[in-house]
């Protein structure tokens, strides 16, 4: 299990929870896991979310956070 | 990856001539304006000059009669069915059933020639039905202002919001209100931000070419050349492999080129027009109305302190509007604005809100110049009143590696406090000022960011080595990675050159944004060159007979890895290159991904400025930019970012500001008008690179491209109450404004 981190306007779809329990290996899992037991989150993570592991934004699905000591939920990051 | 144990550079950290300098001094650099073709025709757009209105009729009957006029395109020549943000790219590339803001594309033209093309345009008749409109952000958050798009809020937004809150994002941490107890002083401000443009000297061009056939070209002036072959094709219903973009040289991005304005209209107008190439540049004034500008925002802060300085909690709520669609920075402001102190409660809530404006494109930092103005104008403030020194109260509240971030995750190696450090012992701080002058101090921050790579390498015939990338070199990223490349070669700086190459001949590639391309492409350079040693390792070993791991490369050759592998001459990169056609073909490194280990930049500004009493007019005396770069790879393109960042930040602060009349129309669409710093307005910029490395990038390469923009607008403001004892909380910090604040305080 691994505890992710929402921003907390995100609550209202968690039952009132800024961070929740998923089952999941990867970022992947991650995403998926969230939606399965949240399904409001769906269009959100579905626009672009950013993974941020350890202090640092997971490069792709297949990011693992088997090990991750903290995973935050973030909104898509890029720059000008 | 971890950073290597090079004990010492030969290039890295030099100052070579850059490769495009002949180029651009002598005229011979080909930008996006420079490219023609045989047959081609001119472009012209027809643009709204109202803020809000529904188009009721558009007749182009006259213009299609005119001779030499081959083509006009409208809405209608454009799929249906579009979702998300490819249907606002195509709604802000042509407007359907309204028209959103002054300047919003309705219809275009191609014509034999511009002059021609721009007379048609005048005689489409395009009939509108006046409608209300909104500009401010404040104005524009009101439950009872006009609405822009039914139905544009997405998930994020709470039932019952005003109907143009697009976005809604709220986070923290802590107990804000416990925090705000333990303070010896708690203050709450609003500041505003105007809209600016990000100014970049070039407009606008590009020259497209599709045929029937769903298969066509573009030449254009683009910070990424895969988003504007993504984005043409979603709007245009095009395959994206059938479209062809080359990057031309380019005149100034800072994100404003990261996206599409009229790329498609070319394309629209050239399969209309039978295949003819047609080429569109821009007006300043088109600039201006029609591309993206940044965001304007209006901000409240409340922040709690201790009387010794340290900072207990902190509250933001900031409202951006991003023009007619969403996507206005507001969650990067928020993340960004508090990021340089340790917070132990903060709650940070944003409303990203649409208004008749032009759809806002990213600017250099989006977002966190905003935040910055904020933030760190309500920290000089309170120092002030607790007779505190603003740096000292930035050090003992600096967040550290290992510390959690204000916007939840911890960080990792980042160099905040070297960054002060270096400011608190840099001699422009002891310098004396004398009546009317004030001094000033700001932080800043960006993350930076990684995204999708390509890179080849390929070594010539010669050993001279060529690298091709799909990051257009804004600020010096094709030296960088020319040194980078050079220096895990091991050969000269002038054997290696870089390429920027269009997209049939890469992988996809993210734009030069985010500080990335030194970063990433950088990075996946020296992976590719680090192939091609491998290669030619193996090549010597074939020739010498022995294993390939008995062989290593340095100073730019392949010898045998100790004295058990054999006696052999090294066996430099021009023999290997020599000889590849017979022993196995060509040599060449490749490599993709998106690199992992993006390092983040703080910066620390410096300004001394001094305000003229009678005319409230702001002359910038001195500015000092002290920024942490992990590793300067080529420190007078770093310092020019850092020059270049403070420039865009001073114009920000004093002048620049997007001015509308009552009617939704702009006023000020020329740069005579839309002031941004001239060389005259400017001191020699005062530099100081920090170097605290990055261990996620061979070289320690930190992003510095877009940090520099983000502390001088409250650099100044606390620059301006410290010379004239007036505290301005709204941008731009113009004459007359400084000049009726000077008065305001004088009546008490």
């Amino acid at each position: 299990m691994v505890t992710v981190n929402l921003w907390s306007s995100l609550e209202r779809f968690t039952g009132g929870q800024t961070a929740v329990e998923i089952e999941a290996e990867t970022v992947a899992g991650v995403l998926d896991g969230l939606k399965a037991a949240y399904p409001g989150l769906a269009p959100i993570l579905d626009t672009g979310v950013s993974v941020v592991i350890d202090g640092e934004v997971a490069t792709g699905r297949h990011a693992s956070v088997a090990d991750a000591g903290e995973v935050f939920l973030m909104q898509r990051m890029k720059g000008g | 990856m971890a950073k290597d144990e090079l004990s010492e550079f030969h290039l890295v950290g030099t100052r070579p001539l850059r490769p495009d300098g002949l180029d651009k001094v002598t005229g011979r650099a080909r930008y996006g304006a420079d490219v023609s073709m045989p047959g081609m025709l001119w472009g012209a757009v027809v643009r709204s000059p109202h803020a809000h209105a529904r188009i009721v009729r558009i007749d182009a009957s006259k213009a299609e009669a005119l001779p030499g006029v081959k083509a006009v395109v409208t809405r209608a020549d454009f799929p249906e069915g579009l979702t998300g943000e490819n249907w606002n790219l195509q709604e802000n590339t042509m407007a359907g059933e309204r028209a959103l803001y002054d300047g919003h594309a309705v219809a275009a033209v191609a014509a034999t020639s511009a002059l021609r093309a721009q007379e048609a345009a005048r005689l489409i008749e395009v009939e509108y039905e006046v409608l209300p409109h909104v500009i401010d952000v404040d104005d524009a958050i009101r439950p009872d202002a006009p609405v822009i798009r039914e139905g544009a809020a997405d998930a994020t937004v709470p039932e019952g919001s005003p109907p143009n809150v697009a976005r809604y994002i709220e986070f923290g941490h802590g107990d804000t209100e416990a925090g705000f107890a333990k303070a010896d002083l708690v203050r709450a401000r609003s500041y505003k931000t105007e809209a600016t443009h990000q100014g970049y000297i070039e407009p606008h061009a590009c020259l497209g070419q599709l045929g029937a056939d769903g298969k066509g070209e573009m030449w254009v002036c683009t910070q990424g050349q895969w988003f504007i072959r993504q984005m043409c094709s979603s709007v245009l219903g095009l395959e994206a492999a059938q479209l062809r973009v080359t990057p031309s040289e380019i005149g100034g991005g800072f994100g404003g080129k990261t996206t599409i304005f009229m790329e498609p209209l070319s394309l629209a107008l050239s399969r209309k027009a039978g295949g003819r190439p047609v080429k569109i540049v821009m007006t300043r004034s088109e600039v201006l109305r029609a591309t993206g500008p940044t965001a304007s925002a209006s901000m409240d802060v409340k922040i709690g302190m201790t009387k010794d300085g340290m900072i207990t909690a902190a509250d933001a709520e900031f409202r951006m509007q991003g023009g007619a669609f969403p996507g206005a920075p507001v969650d990067m402001a928020l993340y960004c604005a508090f990021a340089p102190y340790k917070l132990p409660a903060s709650r940070h809530v944003g409303y990203d809100v649409l208004a008749n404006r032009p759809k806002c494109a990213a600017y250099r930092a989006p977002g966190s110049p905003m935040g910055a103005f904020a933030v760190e104008s309500l920290i000089d403030e309170m120092c002030r009143e607790l007779g505190l020194d603003p740096l000292d109260v930035r050090l003992k509240n600096a967040v550290k590696e290992g510390d959690r971030a204000s916007y939840g995750p911890t960080f990792g190696s980042i160099g905040l406090v070297e960054t002060l450090e270096a400011v608190k012992s840099h001699p422009n701080l002891e310098l004396p000022l004398g009546p009317n002058q004030g001094r000033g101090i700001a932080s800043g921050y960006w993350f930076n960011h990684s995204g999708e790579t390509s890179v080849s390498l390929a070594i010539s015939e010669d050993g001279t080595v060529q690298v091709s990338v799909g990051t257009p070199d804004i600020g010096g990223s094709r030296a960088s990675i020319a040194l980078m490349t050079a220096e895990t070669l091991g050969i000269a700086y002038e054997d290696v050159r870089v390429n920027v190459v269009e997209t049939g001949a890469l992988g996809v590639n993210e734009p030069t944004h985010g500080s990335r391309a030194t970063f990433a492409s950088g990075k996946a350079a020296v992976i590719a060159a680090r192939r091609a040693i491998a290669e030619m390792c193996r090549r010597a070993a074939a020739e010498w007979g022995i294993d390939a791991e008995a062989v290593e490369w340095a100073n730019g050759a392949a010898q045998p890895a100790g004295p058990n592998a054999g006696k052999f001459p090294p066996m430099g990169i021009e023999e290997i290159a020599a000889k590849m056609g017979s022993t196995g073909g060509p040599i060449s490194g490749h490599h993709e991904s998106v690199p992992e280990g993006v390092g983040a930049s703080f910066g620390c500004h410096v300004v001394d400025v001094e305000v003229d009493p009678e005319t409230g007019r702001t002359t910038i005396l001195r500015y000092l930019v002290v920024q942490d770069a992990g590793r300067a790879i080529h420190p007078s393109y770093v310092e020019g970012q850092f020059q270049g960042g403070a420039a865009q930040g001073i114009g920000w602060a004093l002048n620049e500001a997007y001015v509308y009349g009552q009617d939704g129309r702009l006023q000020n669409a020329v740069f005579l008008d839309y002031r941004v710093p001239v060389a005259s307005d400017l001191p020699m910029i005062d530099t100081q690179i920090v170097e605290v490395p990055n261990p996620g990038h061979p070289f320690g390469v930190r992003g510095v491209g877009e940090t520099g923009i983000t502390p001088p607008l409250p650099a100044i403001a606390n620059a301006i109450e410290a010379a004239a004892g007036v505290r301005m909380r709204s941008l731009p910090m113009s004459p007359p404004k400084v000049l009726a604040a000077i008065k305001a305080a004088r009546e008490g």
